[in-house]
């Protein structure tokens, strides 16, 4: 009946997968609606929603999708009726199984697991432990006091789920907004490959080991070595800096120090270019001629296995970015911004671009690099979920 | 002195009684998140105390193993026993002693346990624990033993968010995210908490308290529990109820950095 429901969620971005689609139906079986829509609302929330950034991206689906269905306190008479036919339940359930194209035995083993599940949670139900508050003998109240119960906040009886859903509290709790250095470094967290797995020596005494297979061996001494579990991510940073960087400035600098902060990275380089990169980069963000590096220098020395971070705004005149005799350095023909750009996406597999700007509403005449330096480099927003969703890019192969 | 005192004492918004209420009823772990102080450890002692059950708590920290809750096999006693010929040697057994879920799985009513910041452990933590969730039962070969649940305990985890939990771990569990509850929930807490309180004073409390949480500036805002040792506070130094919201007294015990006290004197205290 809702299957459309789990089909607009998944199309939105919503990783449901179908075990706890299944988990919902169960609750749904088991009558943990209180067959209002509330606590149909509250049901899917609860199963489905895993961190509460994503709370208000659902209650704006929710309320797409229910919108149209008549209702008033009660649940709608459709799915009141779907919901106390369980049997009809699974014929729908083994239809939309198939439909996701699962093979027939899967499905029906699937389907008896389904069945054994609502089953033994049933007959446990009547064995006399259940204290939900459909049938009045719970311990949990929905408003009031009940002796010896939890006290429970007494709001009015039942909230309008829409009204609930429609407030969209959880709006602030969305990632798109900018951020502070403290969120930079959860995100930079996330980049980190803890291995004791790689080839390598056993360098590491194991206290714990050799503790154990000594006492083991009856007190005969059992040295025990272990490889060392490290970080093994080695980050390649390079910040556009100064012109139309400037307003950016001190986000790229919490940036900056977040990620000197985060300690945990086997190696952290940090280099400056202006606009694009060219045949030299910088040391240091004023960008001086004795804080010049070779592009050149730097291609050879930081292998394919870095993984690089470029941060830039990707706005310049076409010209700085295509035209070779555009070099701040030499001046002198060779290659172009773009030309350089290419070649760092075809050393490194692991690459991405961040960006305190937002995507040019339309071309114009600064949209025309950021389009091009797009198609090159997979670009995000420099806010915390962009800078997470890019950290984790760069675990990934491309 | 008032104290807390379980249950009767524990105010919980509807929304959350229902997401307890789903976990228990679906069997499975319930997954806790919120600001820090909005009561989420508590809520494990709450649910407990309501069901007249055993409340086990285990909490994680940036050390602990899976290992660690399951079972630690003792065998530097076992030397020493075999070195002084005590008895019981040969009995292995002996020497396994069952972490926190290996208790709860291994008692004979349903219990309720606690995994508490769950997000303080290694990122693999939650990942090697799902088996054991899943199914409530773990092997142990020294004894060639399997620990079942005979009762499938009622799992709370909570979380800070300090470190992003696994996808297949959060598939698993039941998800609720605490709101840091509105002035008049917490108005409800707050006489939890004290018997006789004046009015003027809550009053005048609970409005600059708001007030301070409301100004952007402010990095560590004030949580219930600070809430509490400031009107604590205030009655013991028998401050006057008009004071209050001009003056901020005792601003140290709901504001914990300095630049957050200077900002509200920039801002409240004109």
């Amino acid at each position: 009946m809702f299957i459309g429901f789990f089909y607009l969620l998944r199309s939105r971005g919503f990783g449901v997968t179908l075990s706890e689609w299944m988990t919902l139906l169960e609750g749904l079986t088991l009558d943990l609606h209180h067959t209002t829509l509330t606590g149909f609302y509250d049901l899917c929330r609860a199963v489905l929603v895993k961190t509460e950034a994503d709370y208000d991206k659902f209650d704006g689906l929710f309320l797409e999708y229910f919108k149209g269905i008549p209702f008033e306190e009660e649940l709608p008479k459709e799915l009141l009726d779907w919901l106390n036919r369980p049997t009809q339940a699974v014929d729908e359930l083994r239809a939309f199984l198939k439909a996701q194209g699962y093979e027939e035995k899967t499905i029906e083993e699937m389907l008896k697991q389904f069945e054994q599940r609502l089953r033994e949670q049933k007959e446990e139900h009547n064995g006399g432990s259940y204290w939900i508050g459909t049938h009045g003998s719970s311990s949990f109240g929905n408003n009031g006091l009940v002796p010896q119960g939890i006290r429970v906040g007494g709001e009015s009886k039942y909230r309008h789920a829409f009204k609930v859903a429609g407030e969209r509290r959880f709006r602030d709790f969305r990632r798109d907004n900018t951020l502070d250095i403290r969120q930079f470094q959860m995100a930079f967290r996330l980049l980190r490959q803890y291995s004791d797995q790689a080839l390598g020596d056993k360098t590491e005494f194991d206290v714990d080991g050799t503790i154990h297979d000594t006492c083991d061996s009856g007190g005969m001494l059992s040295v025990q070595y272990k490889r060392p579990r490290r970080n093994t991510v080695k980050v390649l940073m390079l910040m556009d800096s100064g012109g139309s960087m400037n307003y950016y400035a001190s986000l790229c600098s919490m940036l900056f120090q977040a990620a000197e902060k985060s300690n945990h990275f086997k190696e952290l380089h940090v280099y400056y270019f202006h606009n694009a990169i060219y045949s030299s980069v910088y040391t240091d963000p004023r960008m001086y001629r004795e804080h010049a590096v070779p592009t050149e220098w730097l291609l050879k020395n930081f292998g394919s296995d870095y993984k690089v971070i470029l941060v830039g705004d990707a706005l310049m005149d076409m010209y700085e970015l295509l035209e070779p005799r555009y070099d701040r350095y030499t001046g002198s023909a060779g290659f172009s911004g773009m030309d350089w750009f290419k070649r760092f996406a075809a050393q490194y597999e692991h690459i991405v671009w961040l960006n305190p700007e937002a995507p040019p509403a339309y071309g114009g005449y600064w949209g025309a690099s950021y389009g091009e330096i797009a198609k090159v480099f997979d670009m995000y927003r420099l806010t915390v979920d962009g800078l997470e969703k890019a950290m984790k890019k760069l675990l990934v192969s491309r | 002195m008032t104290t807390f005192q379980g249950t009767e004492n524990y105010v919980a918004s509807p929304e959350l009684l229902n997401a307890v209420n789903i976990a228990v009823a679906l069997q499975k772990p319930l997954l806790i998140k919120g600001e820090p102080g909005t009561g989420k450890t508590m809520l494990a002692q709450a649910v407990a105390e309501a069901l007249g059950r055993k409340l086990i708590i285990w909490s994680v920290k940036s050390t602990t193993k899976a290992q660690d809750g399951l079972y630690v096999y003792d065998v530097v006693q076992r030397l020493y026993d075999s070195q002084f010929g005590n008895a019981g040697v040969d009995d292995i057994a002996k020497y396994i002693k069952l972490g926190k879920l290996g208790e709860a799985f291994s008692a004979e009513e349903q219990v309720v346990l606690l995994i508490d910041e769950v997000d303080k452990a290694d990122l693999e933590f939650p990942n090697d624990l799902l088996w054991e969730l899943d199914k409530m039962e773990f092997y142990i070969p020294e004894t060639k033993r399997t620990v079942k649940a005979k009762h499938r305990p009622i799992v709370i985890i909570t979380s800070n968010a300090e470190k992003e939990l696994p996808d297949a771990f959060l598939r698993r569990c039941i998800f609720h995210y605490i709101e840091f509850p509105d002035s008049a929930q917490m108005e409800r807490i707050v006489r939890v908490h004290f018997k006789n309180l004046d009015e003027t004073l809550l009053n005048q409390c609970m409005q600059a308290f708001y007030a301070l949480r409301s100004i952007d500036a402010i990095e560590k805002k004030p949580s219930t529990s600070e809430l509490v040792d400031w009107i604590r506070a205030l009655q013991l130094g028998g401050v006057e109820p008009a004071r209050i919201v001009k003056e901020v007294p005792f601003a140290g015990v709901l504001l914990k950095k300095d630049k957050d006290l200077t900002v509200m004197q920039r801002r409240m205290l004109r």
